[in-house]
């Protein structure tokens, strides 16, 4: 064992592998990329890792090296699992050889999400087991008991984190790779009666897996993770019977008719808020199947309970059964009776007042003295300050990168079809802050590939309408092609725009099959879009540099009125993957104050200079991208200089190298620790 | 001992960075440490803050209001956003440079940045301003601005670790052709 501060991904990944997990495929996705980044920089030989070309891709994958044995993990973000149910609500019915778990990352708030979604409900509904981790040490061991469970039952599991285990970072004892278990596949053996889902087939291994869960619930019931807390340690950490004695023993205290049920990082936030309040706390660590037996310990000579939960009610819907099942006159309070809200991430404050409330009304008996003041400290009373009204606080939406070449794509755009009547479909990824002010160039926004069908659909409405698709290369390879191919089949009129800045860029650089390269270092073939594009039929295909203004600006005026399903692929790298190419200065000599290129591009790097009419360029942003010299009526902005393809391929390379050498690094650092 | 330090500013600005050599310093003194940090979407550009908690007794690695002994802010209207952590008689290291938002530049927002230092000369009793761009021009560089800003923290008395401690912490993650930068960045003071 040795020590390292790591992020929770990390920790999971190094779980992950002292599993002895053979493979580990995943798209990215914010808040679950660290974890196949970290198998692939840590793994040394030892496992197969991909990128792949999205989230059912990767469920294959992985679902087919389960079958022949290999203890197989498959990451993603909670609307990636959308993505990738259709194989695993089947693959549940089918079951695995080798331990498989499927790691998906939720998002309370959502930070950086489309939804809300619970993976604990999608557990329930696919009848897939879930673990539902607390903090990052827990998810280290946690995750190496996910792929034990899921290979002695024959099942996938959900491992499901959210951001603050994800991205919360500790100091913690990980195994050295000596200690590693070593998963050795026995390899594919047919048998059609197993491994062909058929309707006889499903209808028999439906009644098993209802079997088999009701099992699992007990078995969860006595998962040490699982665990009644009361306020002098935890209750459950002794053995057997010594364990129940435990439990009774406190059950058996007087004063405590209040218990609260919680889960994930929550469980952090309330054993934060009730420290020496003789209190029942349950953490569930397994929300599916609900481990009901240790439920009703819990739910024991209580009167009320209070669940601290994010994202969907489950605990509290459990709860709720349980009462009903066993007749037990136990209030459940929650999100369902407005004790904790609906959405939105959870935070100290809120839960800890949540509590204070649940503490004050009625029934608290010896509580009270101990309610007062934890109700004040929450409610803003004896920590913290009191604080006058601020001034107006800097309003800040994420906004595109200063140069970003995607600022460059939509202006030209935006500037090519003005006065025209238009629709600008965008989609997921960095591209989407194009909706922000002033560029203003997203109408709608829904999922992975959307824009695409979204702009057929509302051609067929309305034809006179100029269609464009905004989409990501990450993004196209992903679920762009088929809604092109559906586009172009069904004789729709649009122009799809592709912003190819060579890299998955929001979620930190992530390369996809137009990049060449793969996660485990190789360089590859590289698939290239124009001849995907020609090759679906489209005859209107265009590559342009967006930083060239004017050429962009004729080549979507002239692609535009082309009939049919036409592209535009705007192609110009990430500016995080290249050198800044000089700076802009604007000559205070030639500036009119105009304010066009700072109104008009809401480049981060334009501000306004100390005369607070003239425009001025923050050096440290500027990347010399030309954009604004482009515009500029005046000509007052010089100094920028484009990246030739050269240089660009160089750079590239450059960085590429310079990764390489910090993952080598990076192993190093780990094998030197060990 | 224990420390809730909160480092908060405008994604790009290095809060991360800071964090880490905070993290590290605590590793090496065997404290306890839990972090969380924005990262994703909320970083192009965006407000970003780190939590950071050091030693015994910490379930989560979240602060709640009212409960941050130091709060690092990279920004000054920042810092006025997270003040509400901020614990009664905690210290607040900011730096004067304000980051314009792109909201404000095209009018859509207003945000007056020397409003917010009289708010929190105001507000704060135990207070160091530091004044980025005349630590840029001595130092010769904008780039060290989180180890300047750490510098001024680690002289509050508010961070629990010293010099020396962070000094080690930096040197095992920067390159040595930049010791001596961050060296004078460390202790550099108005």
């Amino acid at each position: 064992m040795h020590k390292e501060f790591l992020m929770g991904n990390e920790a999971i990944a190094l779980g992950a592998l002292a599993a002895g997990v053979n493979l580990v495929a995943g798209y990215p996705g914010t808040p679950s990329t660290e974890v196949l980044e970290t198998v692939a920089k840590r793994c040394g030989g030892r496992a197969y890792v991909e990128w792949s070309i999205n989230e059912k891709a990767a469920m294959e994958v992985a679902a087919g090296a389960a079958y022949a044995g290999a203890r197989a993990m498959v990451t993603m973000k909670q609307v990636g699992l959308n993505v990738a149910s259709d194989p695993l609500m089947s693959l549940e019915y089918i079951g695995v050889k080798g331990g498989m778990v499927v790691l998906v990352a939720d998002d309370p708030g959502p930070i950086s999400s489309q939804t809300e979604q619970d993976t604990r409900t999608f557990g329930m509904f696919s009848k897939v087991p879930v673990f539902d981790p607390s903090s990052v040490s827990d998810a280290y061991e946690m995750i190496q008991e996910a792929f034990e469970v899921s290979e002695k039952y024959g099942t996938p599991v959900i491992f499901r984190a959210t951001t603050r285990v994800d991205h919360g970072y500790e100091a913690l004892e990980v195994r050295d790779a000596e200690e590693y278990k070593v998963c050795k596949p026995e390899g594919f053996v047919k048998d059609p009666s197993r491994w062909v889902i058929f309707p006889k087939l499903s209808v028999k291994n439906h009644a098993l897996i209802e079997k088999r869960n009701e099992g699992l619930s007990d078995v969860f019931s006595e998962y040490p993770r699982n665990v009644i807390r009361w306020e002098k340690g935890i209750a459950s950490e002794a053995q057997g019977e010594k364990k129940m004695e435990a439990r009774c023993e406190n059950g058996s205290e007087a004063g405590c008719k209040k218990g609260i049920a919680t889960h994930g990082a929550n469980y952090g936030y309330v054993l934060d808020s009730v420290g020496g309040l003789k209190l029942r706390v349950l953490r569930v660590a397994t929300p599916f199947p609900f481990p009901e037996k240790l439920a009703l310990e819990f739910l024991s000579g209580l009167e009320e309970v209070l669940c601290v939960e994010e994202l969907d009610p489950v605990i509290e819907r459990a709860l709720t059964y349980v009462c009903g099942k066993y007749g037990l006159s136990v209030k459940i309070r929650g999100k369902k009776t407005g004790d904790l809200p609906l959405s939105g991430e959870n935070t100290p404050e809120i839960v800890a007042a949540a509590i204070a409330r649940f503490l004050q009304d009625g029934g608290a008996g010896e509580l009270a003295d101990k309610d007062a003041s934890i109700g004040n400290a929450t409610a803003g009373g004896i920590a913290e300050m009191k604080l006058p009204e601020p001034p107006a606080l800097p309003v800040r939406p994420p906004v595109l990168c200063a140069g970003c070449p995607h600022r460059a794509s939509f202006y030209a755009v935006k500037m090519a079809m003005k006065g025209r009547k238009t629709i600008y479909c965008g989609d997921i990824g960095c591209y989407t802050l194009g909706n922000a002010q002033p560029l203003d160039m997203c109408d709608t926004c829904l999922c992975m590939g959307a824009g695409i069908g979204i702009a057929q659909g509302v051609y067929h409405t309305e034809p006179d309408t100029k269609c464009f698709a905004f989409v990501g290369d990450s993004t196209f390879f992903a679920s762009g092609i088929t809604e092109t191919i559906n586009a172009f089949y069904n004789q729709a009129e649009m122009t799809l725009v592709i912003l190819d800045n060579s890299t998955t860029a929001m979620t930190g650089h992530q390369p996809h099959p137009g990049t060449g390269r793969t996660v485990m270092g190789q360089v590859v073939e590289k698939v290239s879009m124009e001849k995907v594009l020609r090759a679906i039929g489209l005859t209107v295909v265009e590559t342009v540099d967006p930083l060239d203004y004017k050429l962009s600006v004729e080549t979507v005026k002239r692609v535009a009125e082309e009939p049919g399903v036409k592209a535009i692929i705007f192609r110009s790298p990430c500016i995080a993957l290249t050198k800044p190419s000089g700076r802009s200065i604007v000559n205070l000599e030639k500036c009119i104050a105009c304010g066009k290129c700072i109104r008009e591009l809401g480049c981060p790097a334009l501000v306004l200079g100390e005369d607070g009419k003239k425009a001025k360029i923050d050096t440290s942003l500027c990347t010399g991208c030309t954009l604004c010299e482009q515009i500029c009526p005046v000509g007052a902005i010089s100094g920028g200089s484009k990246n030739d393809t050269q240089t660009v391929e160089k750079t590239m390379a450059e960085t590429n190298e310079r990764k390489a050498f910090e993952e080598k690094k990076a192993e190093q650092g780990g094998k030197k620790d060990e | 001992m224990s420390k809730n330090i909160i480092l908060c500013g405008v994604g790009g600005q290095g809060t991360i960075l800071a964090s880490r050599l905070i993290a590290s310093a605590a590793m090496k003194k065997n404290l306890p440490i839990k972090t969380a940090e924005t990262i994703g979407m909320a970083q192009r550009g965006g407000s970003v803050f780190s939590h950071l908690r050091m030693g015994e007794g910490a379930n989560s690695p979240m602060i709640a209001k009212g409960e941050a002994d130091l709060i690092i802010a990279f920004e000054p209207g920042e810092a006025v956003r997270q003040l509400p952590f901020l614990k009664k008689g905690g210290a607040v290291v900011v730096s004067s440079r304000p980051v314009m938002p792109v909201s404000a530049m095209i009018g859509k927002s207003v945000y007056d940045a020397s409003a917010m230092i009289t708010y929190l000369k105001e507000q704060v009793e135990h207070l160091t301003i530091v004044d980025a761009d005349q630590a840029a021009q001595e130092l010769h560089s904008s780039k060290t601005l989180n180890v300047v800003l750490l510098g001024a923290a680690i002289r509050s008395g508010e961070l629990g670790l010293d010099a020396s401690e962070i000094e080690e912490a930096m040197k095992e993650r920067v390159p040595e052709k930049f010791w001596d930068l961050n060296l004078r960045s460390l202790a550099w003071s108005k």
